[in-house]
């Protein structure tokens, strides 16, 4: 059987778009000249650079063109779409089980808040409610993925900064221990597929909370080592205070959630107001930033990672026996009587929301993902410009994009 | 608290890393690499990969769980897996007639390891397998795992997934063992109450 | 927060001429939305971010949604006269219901930490009258989604800074989330095919027919 595989189409070369200057919203207006010396000569046009796609610092197949006056960068326009694979199409004709395992695959790293935020949406959609047990594995595995989704971050951060590898290799030491247990539960590393509609897929394998006691008990020893490693470094101090500052009324403005929000001082965290899936039983601080400067970003993925540890470990003391499922809930030919729902969770990148639109179908009408990193990125314009373009680096790194979530 | 000396940080730093350093000398925990393919992590219990259809007893063909009733190929969320119906009823190595799948083919290229065909059949006749070093050269045809290569015995599940396999055999065996009181009942002869 | 009732009035006081509906929702635990009429949606919005007791100042979510035209079959029991004896038959009369893009807005409160209010924006039909208010002036944060909502529905915003696409190139041509979009017929051989993709597979591949 012969196989001819298509040829792909070659498209023109695309050169910078014709990209006109925003105007008249508020949003900085620049235009591209060249600069003129006093007597008029021409002393040196201002350079584009096209950061990426292929770029190891942009954090997967992200691409920015940047516009530099000498080193100060003029103008930065990000453009995506690379891992566009149309999620919600998809969604669109796959039954609501057979999405989950694609909700794994929008932000990668964290595969369980994402499964958890689709099956919060769902459980809203046809009235189902998972009992305490499940609900005490959901908080656990969620505060579990957002621990190894801060030390990556910040490993992530500094390796951007040059540090050659170091942190990233010790986060990614606690990283592999925290996958151990998601493996131990569910099955595999990354791609979890855990949750289901009214609860979760399988019980804990015996000795799965001593272990799980294990790690949390070891975390602070590494947050500790990371703390001594770089909170007082003075490159990292001189490389991130001051640099990429956010203001609290454009943060809100720009729809940023997670992380960033609350390193610009607004106190907004979705497990408080919204209080979904038992957290109001579990008392934890949300640290606030004062600067929203990318060393507030650092500092706030740290502090939260304390605050989690707090949270998995009187839940991992607490937790009740029981079912892990509702009784109500059907694996197939579910079908969820028509009507629309918006829920959304904190994820470790910010806010993760699931709408969907049920037309009473097995398959949704409209499955919509709100995705925290792609609205966070609205603002990186404003807080790369006048930065060297090194900063620029370094302030996309403490946005923590996964291009997953981005392109979906 | 006095203001700290120049560099007094980054030389904290270096201690740091001098003591995992030195540390990955002395303990064990601060040595984490493993040298793949030399030495190789031990896969936990509930590790899957991809799917893998069980027999019982020695004939594979025979005993051979799967009824073709076709829900995992319908649940399956990237559409991987391809059965067609075999005509003809056989009986398996209970006596029971069963369709039998003519044509089983999964193609792990497309497979996501998501496990829901495993949830999802009634028969607990897929499951999924832990072999993860299937590198091939051929894109297409190496890839596409057909009847006769996904046909494993249960003494493989019970091998490397002991719990669950502990789990289903006691199920399935608590099955036969009812069905064939109910058969042994209906083949007796009526006891008393007849009628007058 | 207020019920939908009473935000309906209070816009309908402030923004003179605005014509404002609630969407209803069969869902019992989503909420039910507003949908705002183009032309002042750009003064509601500023409304809604404004007001004290409301201060919406944070639009979580902004996506569109393709409502295809749909026939709706509506059965009725009319007395009719037939041959002198008055009879009770079942008449059944079609709607069309003619389809239209939508824009919805997830509106949240960060100081007053309440929300969602559901806003809605409608165009006129899905070929030709397809533009709405950009509501990017009043909340950022929708700048990006609507300009997804126009590279994937074709929904135009008017007043938006940076209309253009997004995450499909520029040179792209059609709306990929649209109900009546058509794949371009780039079939690339595939061992285990199912349904529509059988049928792509037999007419690239005629000799195979089906393993």
């Amino acid at each position: 059987m012969s196989l001819t595989l298509r040829k792909p189409e070659l498209h023109d070369s695309a050169s910078l778009p014709d990209i006109p200057a925003p105007e008249g919203s508020g949003m900085p207006t620049y235009t591209i000249r060249s600069k003129r010396r006093a007597d008029g000569a021409d002393a040196g046009a201002l350079l584009e650079v096209s950061m990426g796609p292929q770029h190891p610092s942009t954090h997967g197949v992200f691409r920015m063109d940047v516009v530099l006056d000498g080193e100060r960068v003029v103008k930065l326009k990000p453009v995506f779409g690379y891992l566009h694979r149309n999620h919600e199409k998809i969604g669109e004709s796959t039954t609501y089980l057979g999405s989950m395992p694609y909700t794994d695959r929008l932000d990668y790293f964290c595969s369980l808040t994402n499964n958890w935020a689709y099956a919060l949406a769902v459980e809203k959609l046809a009235g189902l409610q998972p009992p305490p047990r499940a609900e005490y594995i959901r908080i656990i595995t969620a505060e579990l993925t957002r621990l190894q989704n801060h030390a990556s971050l910040v490993g992530f951060l500094l390796q951007d900064m040059g540090a050659m590898g170091t942190p990233l290799m010790y986060a990614f030491r606690e990283r592999e221990r925290i996958l151990d247990l998601f493996e131990s539960l569910t099955g595999a590393r990354m791609m979890c597929n855990y949750m289901r509609f009214g609860g979760c897929r399988c019980d804990l394998p015996p000795g799965w909370l001593e272990q799980a006691s294990q790690v949390v008990n070891d975390f602070p020893r590494f947050l500790d080592e990371l703390e001594a490693l770089l909170s007082e470094n003075e490159i990292l101090l001189s490389r991130t205070q001051g640099v990429g500052v956010l203001s609290r009324e454009l943060a809100v403005n720009a729809s940023i959630t997670g992380p960033m929000l609350r390193a610009s001082g607004v106190n907004y965290d979705i497990r408080k107001v919204d209080k979904y899936g038992l957290y109001d039983r579990f008392a934890f601080r949300v640290p606030l930033g004062e600067h929203g400067d990318v060393y507030d970003r650092y500092m706030i993925r740290i502090l939260e990672m304390r605050e989690s540890l707090k949270i998995l470990q009187s839940a991992l003391q607490d937790i009740p026996e029981g079912p892990i499922m509702d009784p109500k809930a059907k694996l197939r030919g579910f079908r969820p009587k028509p009507g629309e729902v918006y829920g959304r969770i904190e994820a470790p990148k910010g806010e993760l929301g699931f709408y969907l639109i049920s037309d009473g179908s097995p398959q949704p009408y409209r499955y919509r993902v709100r995705p925290p990193s792609f609205i966070n990125l609205t603002i990186l314009e404003d807080m790369c410009l006048g930065h060297h373009v090194a900063d620029v680096v370094i302030i996309l790194g403490s946005v923590d994009i996964v291009m997953g979530e981005v392109d979906r | 608290m006095s203001a700290p000396l120049p560099g007094q940080g980054i030389i904290k730093g270096l201690a740091e890393t001098a003591r995992n350093f030195v540390g990955s000398y002395l303990k064990e925990d601060r040595l984490v690499t493993v040298q793949y393919p030399e030495e190789r992590v031990p896969q936990k219990e509930a590790a899957r990969n991809f799917p893998f259809l069980v027999y019982d007893g020695d004939d594979w063909q025979k005993g051979l769980r799967c009824v073709a009733c076709l829900i995992c190929e319908k649940e399956c969320p990237p559409q991987c897996i391809y059965i067609v119906k075999d005509t003809a009823r056989k009986p398996d190595y209970t006596g029971k007639l069963q369709f039998q799948p003519k044509v089983f083919d999964i193609d792990t290229s497309v497979c996501m390891s998501c496990q829901i065909c495993v949830e999802v059949c009634p028969f607990d006749a897929i499951k999924m397998d832990v072999e993860y070093e299937l590198s091939t050269g051929d894109r297409f045809g190496s890839l596409l795992m057909r009847k006769a290569q996904l046909a494993k015995p249960n003494e493989y599940y019970r091998q490397i997934h002991p719990t669950e396999a502990a789990e289903v055999d006691a199920r399935l065996g608590a099955e036969k063992s009812r069905a064939e009181a109910k058969a042994k009942a209906a083949a007796s002869p009526k006891s008393a109450g007849c009628g007058v | 927060m207020e019920t939908l009732d009473q935000i309906k009035a209070r816009i309908e006081a402030a923004v003179t001429a605005a014509s404002v509906q609630i969407v209803p929702n069969a869902n019992p635990e989503g909420q039910s939305s507003l949908l705002v009429d183009n032309p002042h949606a750009l003064a509601t919005a500023r409304f809604l971010r404004e007001d004290a007791a409301l201060r919406l100042d944070y639009a979580s979510n902004v996506n569109g949604v393709d409502w295809l035209d749909a026939v709706i079959q509506e059965k009725r029991k009319v007395k009719q006269v037939i041959e002198g004896v008055e009879r009770e038959i079942e008449q059944t009369t079609e709607l069309k219901k003619p389809g239209y893009l939508e824009a919805v807005y997830h509106l949240y409160s960060m100081e007053l930490k309440h929300g969602p209010l559901i806003l809605r924006l409608r165009t006129g039909n899905r070929t030709d009258n397809t533009r709405v208010p950009s509501l990017t002036p009043v909340w950022r944060g929708a700048e990006f989604q609507e300009r997804e909502a126009y590279d994937l529905y074709g929904i135009v915003f008017d007043g938006h800074p940076d209309l253009r696409r997004i995450l499909m190139w520029d040179e792209f041509k059609d709306f990929p989330m649209r109900k009546d979009y058509a794949e371009p017929d780039d079939y690339e051989y595939e061992p285990t095919p199912h349904d529509e993709l059988l049928e792509k597979a037999r007419r690239h591949y005629p000799a195979e027919g089906g393993a």
